[in-house]
């Protein structure tokens, strides 16, 4: 079967004023297929929110693209020219689940009249707004509020219950959970989750390993700019655990873990180092970590321990 | 010894979010006040550090009672508290440098420059100090921001929702920090937050907002478990 989505080598670099140049996303592979979710997690600077603008065709005017990223076998969503992806990809074929939702909303217009928007945009269609709403949970009696009188909980529905409009089959979820209470980023992750088990493949965007953990099958883990590890989401969380160091060092920073922090801090991505760019935080690194580690389609480490089968 | 007594605040006299709470911190305690975003604990961390007048109610630092609140509060007892909020950058100075981010209250009081050790505590590099907001993360923003709350050393910590936009890893490394002054300085700490795991971990002991004030709370929490 085809995935819905393939990335393949995919790298994104900015050109910035005085020739310095900002190596944003370096050679990124990997599936997503239908009814599967893939959380992409890092934290805020090693790239996954370029990779997420990359696949929306968001990227700015200095960012240069290589690499592919088809989309249910056909289009290069990298390639693809605005207007195609404004008014075919975006909403139809691709739904975004947008971070700090109200942001995202028009303040001075209801739920009500954003999804009337929205269905008449996306299908054509007049009325249904209260069955588009109840897909994302959002009750139909708040139908009338504005953004600003909604509560966190129940905006990110908004927003979600406007991703899901068009049906499309692949959803981005940027962030979700961001500043909302532990409870709520439960029942947010549960109801994504609900999306995938419809049939939906979701991209999960996220630098909470909680919600990861609770709604991922599997886990890609980024570090300034490339995926270093890329696992089953029970393995990793679970027995045996992560195999890149960089993945371990995270798990262990965990309040109910270790809560021991990574010594030091990402490299800048417009000055990365030669070689593995964990080296100077790495406990395990030895000269051999001077050559770029090959990410071998599960973990870019040369020293990762073997893949056990336990 | 940090005391709030019959604390009563808000930002609309006939709507206070905070109602005729209590809490105090012992000499050097460290205390998670655990709730939901809106439930007006933020309130009354703000209250607390002398940043909101509260509409009634006392609070008392170390002995003193507190008569005036922001730029009214007298110096000692302005300074008594650091204070890092969740959003670094709703906090800093878009045009100042990290460095002279770090530096502004010692500038304030005429204290000697001092900001080398802080900004070693901290883990930020030359490079990144000389840096202006736009150039950095959130996470080395708020590293900053810890440090320019600590460069007159409070006696008072309040860290309110300090991490909740930050990763693991930066996350253990900013309380790190917070614990190490603590621990070389005596330091009490009030902390703000929404996660149990966290603030167990984190403090000397933990009060629910719904214990502290069952009277307070969040108005239009009214759709929790609707739907599915
Ligand atoms: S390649 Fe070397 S430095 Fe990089 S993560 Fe593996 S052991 Fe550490």
């Amino acid at each position: 079967m085809t995935p819905l989505l393939d990335v393949r080598g995919l790298t994104v670099r900015f050109r910035m004023p005085g020739g310095r140049e900002v190596a944003a996303v370096t050679d990124v592979s990997f599936e997503l297929r239908e009814g599967e979710c893939l959380a992409l997690i890092g934290e805020s600077g090693c790239g996954k929110s370029v990779l997420a603008s990359a696949l929306l065709g968001l990227l700015p005017g200095n960012a240069v693209a290589s690499g592919r990223a088809l989309l249910g076998g056909g289009l290069d969503l990298t390639a693809a020219d605005e207007r195609v992806l404004a008014r075919t990809v975006r909403g139809r074929r691709v739904g975004l689940v947008p971070q700090s939702p109200s942001a995202h909303l028009t303040p001075v217009r209801t739920v009500r009249s954003h999804l009337r928007e929205t269905l008449r945009e996306l299908t054509g269609r007049r009325g249904g707004e209260e069955a588009a709403a109840a897909r994302a949970s959002f009750p139909a009696d708040h139908l009338d509020r504005y953004p600003h009188q909604l509560s966190g909980g129940l905006a990110q529905r908004a927003a979600t219950a406007l991703a899901l409009v068009g049906d499309a089959p692949l959803l981005l979820a940027d962030e979700p959970t961001t500043g909302l209470d532990r409870e709520l980023v439960e029942r947010t992750a549960d109801e994504l989750r609900r999306h995938v088990d419809a049939g939906h493949a979701l991209l999960m965007i996220t630098h909470d390993l909680a919600a990861a953990e609770r709604i991922a099958d599997r886990v890609a883990v980024m570090y300034a700019g490339r995926i270093v590890e890329l696992a089953d989401a029970a393995r990793f969380f679970g027995s045996p655990g992560p195999r890149h160091p960089y993945a371990r060092g995270l798990l262990d920073a965990l309040p109910e873990r270790s809560f021991t922090p990574i010594p030091g801090m990402p490299p800048e991505l417009d000055a990365l180092p030669p070689g593995c760019a964990f080296a100077a935080r790495c406990p395990s690194a030895t000269d051999a970590c001077a050559a770029v580690p090959a990410f071998d389609g599960t973990v870019a480490c040369h020293h990762a321990p073997e893949a056990s089968r336990a | 010894m940090l005391e709030l007594r019959g604390i009563t605040a808000g930002y609309d006299r006939r709507a206070p979010v905070v109602r005729d709470v209590s809490l105090t911190l012992a000499a050097g305690e460290s205390v998670g006040l655990l709730g939901p975003s809106g439930c007006g604990k933020s309130t009354l961390a703000r209250v607390a550090a002398l940043l909101h007048r509260p509409d009634a109610g006392t609070v008392v630092v170390d002995g003193t009672e507190a008569r005036g609140w922001r730029h009214r509060a007298p110096r000692a007892q302005r300074t008594a508290f650091g204070v890092v909020f969740q959003q670094p950058r709703l906090s800093a100075d878009p045009r100042l440098r990290l460095r002279d981010l770090i530096a502004e209250p010692l500038r304030a009081t005429g204290a000697p420059d001092g900001i080398g050790e802080l900004a070693t505590a901290v883990g930020l590099s030359d490079d990144l100090l000389a840096r202006r907001p736009h150039q950095v993360s959130d996470g080395q923003l708020q590293r900053a921001c810890l440090a320019r709350a600590l460069a007159l050393r409070p006696r008072w910590l309040v860290c309110d929702e300090m991490t909740a936009m930050l990763d693991a890893s930066t996350t253990a490394a900013l309380v790190s920090v917070v614990e190490d002054y603590r621990r070389e300085n005596g330091a009490g700490l009030l902390a703000v937050g929404h996660d149990p795991v966290l603030l167990g971990r984190w403090c000397d002991r933990v009060v629910r907002w719904t214990d502290l004030a069952p009277g307070s709370g969040p108005t239009g929490g009214g759709q929790a478990g609707r739907g599915m």
